[in-house]
């Protein structure tokens, strides 16, 4: 994307929605839409512009969550920097988990799978070890304040959500024009290319890496301040992986809005298939299996990529499908 | 005569128990178009890989610039100048043409404006100035051929390792690309091509080494390899000279 007025409309957009909406459940729906967009933001660089796709995001959520939390209570740190400590832990656990595995060489499935194990690891010795509360989970106190970062508005919940989310935007945007972001797409594309033509694959991972975690980290860090309560499910849990990359996957992985539409639409159905079915458990979850099926197979782009796929079926339909050949 | 730009000693490569390269020792003039020719088989490709970094030797060293650079990595090699294309081509197939030459570019640039200036420029100088917005997978043999050699010349190379990028070209477009080559040596890239199309050895190259089972068997002006009794036999089989003497 060229021009940066789009993201501007959008975040303007989105900043006036608490001023025309003033149901708590509406905008309790907005927020937690939003800290999975910004979950998906994180998994969004590494795994849709650097085409690495990581089945364990929670690994980088649950460390900004436990930062946050457990700097407040058990060591008595002011919220604010807590938050920003967390965002700091989601950058180291990406420096460490990148270094393992891309200096191990590991890709493709392989791993999402190292991925995939970080993270339960991580979710078993957070259920174990006292200092994250073990099985019971850790408390944040209530003290609703600007200084403690706990509002008694949802709305001012919503705006910091949306300034995160801002944020990662105008990261994603800055990426995407610069030189570690067109080496970090090469890499994706085809990676002994990209090290013929001088790109050190394995630091542009790790770095793609490092923004990563530290993204997804705010989002585990907001969760903390908004529901006060942490637990290994909730911040290692399986759950969060899957949203953090359903949601880039569903709008268009490797855009900049890919995310933030995958959220707010899985999110819509979600809600509205626990409305029809009258809250059954885990139903939400058969809906973004079907979603993702159907995106997968009808717009390999995402939802944000539509047009250019419809225009392309078109215009591959005029040539004969000529396109098609080449491509084998 | 130059100082050479490329220094191979005894550089050896097996892989398992085969043995795919063994004790090749060949040096590139800076200035020059140098090719390597050989039988399918007789390690040309594995040669370009050991030397741009992609394949660790087994034994030997390799000088490149005055300085021994044996074992170091592909993209720090691209960094010191030794540029390469692949046999088999390998565009970045989702981005444009643009992005893809870009890539190469920014290595030399780090500024977005300055990077795409620089991919306009070598764009231009393989032929592909229309085709920038073009996505890279709607290329022609041809086109994706020039794109190869586009990316690779991005990186301003000092060295260049063109690996068969004549192959699957029809004459025209054969025709077409051998000044693009001649006009890169002329403005001070050496050249280091493997090549079937012989046409254009022998109207590009200065020097050729011959390449067979792995070991170099000939070496010297084009017209003199080709028509050494042992590179004909290298390609043609045990005593093909002696019956192409025979015949008049």
């Amino acid at each position: 994307m060229k021009s940066f007025t789009p993201i501007a409309i959008v975040i303007a957009g989105l900043a006036a929605v608490p001023l025309l909406v003033h149901s708590n459940v509406v905008l309790n729906f907005f927020v937690v839409a939003l800290m999975i967009a910004l979950a998906g933001q994180g998994w969004n660089i590494l795994g849709g512009y650097g085409g690495q796709y990581s089945f364990g995001h929670a690994i980088f959520f649950g460390s900004g969550a436990y930062v946050t939390a457990i700097l407040q209570v058990k060591y008595g740190v002011n919220a604010w920097p807590a938050f920003g400590c967390g965002i700091i832990a989601g950058a180291v656990a990406g420096t460490a988990v990148g270094w393992l595995a891309f200096r191990a060489g590991l890709r493709g499935s392989y791993f999402a799978l190292v991925t995939l194990a970080f993270a339960e690891v991580l979710r078993i010795v957070a259920s174990v070890a006292p200092i994250t509360g073990a099985g019971v989970g850790t408390l944040v106190k209530l003290d609703l304040s600007f200084a403690s970062l706990q509002f008694e508005s949802r709305a001012a919940f919503y705006w910091l959500i949306l300034a995160l989310v801002s944020v990662a935007l105008i990261v994603t945007w800055a990426i995407e024009r610069s030189r570690f972001g067109a080496w970090l797409t090469a890499v994706r594309e085809n990676e002994e290319a990209a090290r013929a033509l001088g790109v050190d694959a394995v630091a542009v991972k790790i770095g793609a890496m490092v923004i990563s975690g530290a993204i997804t980290a705010a989002a585990g860090c907001f969760y903390v301040q908004y529901f006060l309560f942490v637990d290994s499910h909730i911040a290692y849990g399986a759950w969060i992986s899957i949203e953090a990359l359903l949601t880039p996957i569903i709008g268009g992985a490797g855009t900049i809005f890919g995310p933030l539409i995958g959220a707010l639409v899985v999110k819509a159905l979600g809600e509205a298939a626990l409305v029809v079915t009258g809250e059954a458990p885990g139903l939400d979850l058969v809906v973004f299996g079907v979603v993702l099926i159907v995106v997968v197979g009808f717009a390999p782009r995402g939802i944000g990529g539509l047009r250019t796929t419809l225009l392309t079926k078109i215009k591959r339909g005029l040539g004969g499908g000529t396109a098609e050949v080449r491509r084998g | 005569m130059a100082k050479p730009l490329l220094d191979l000693r005894g550089v050896a490569r097996r892989f398992g128990g085969l043995i795919a390269v063994s004790g090749v020792s060949m040096s590139v003039r800076e200035g020059s178009i140098t090719a390597l020719i050989g039988p399918n088989g007789a390690g040309k490709t594995t040669m370009f890989s050991l030397i741009s970094g992609f394949l660790k030797p087994s034994e030997g060293q390799i000088y490149y610039d005055g300085r021994e650079v044996t074992g170091e990595p592909a993209y720090k090699l691209a960094r010191r100048g030794i540029g390469r294309t692949f046999q088999i081509v390998q565009p970045f197939a989702g981005l444009t043409v643009r992005e893809n030459i870009c890539v190469g570019s920014y290595l030399r640039c780090r500024q977005r404006a300055a990077a795409n200036a620089a991919a306009e420029k070598v764009a231009r100088e393989v032929g592909l100035e229309t085709l920038l917005d073009a996505p890279a997978d709607t290329l022609t043999v041809a086109g994706r051929k020039r794109l190869e050699l586009a990316k690779a010349l991005a990186t301003e190379p000092k060295l260049l390792l063109l690996d068969e990028v004549l192959a699957g070209l029809n004459p025209s477009e054969i025709r077409d690309i051998i000044p693009v080559i001649r006009g890169l040596r002329d403005r001070g890239i050496t050249i280091l091509m493997i090549e079937h199309v012989m046409q254009a050895v022998m109207s590009l190259a200065e020097h050729v080494f011959v390449l067979a089972e792995g070991r170099l068997i000939a070496e010297g002006a084009p017209a003199e390899v080709a028509g050494s009794p042992i590179v004909i036999e290298a390609y043609l089989g045990h005593g093909a000279a002696k019956r192409l003497a025979r015949t008049p």
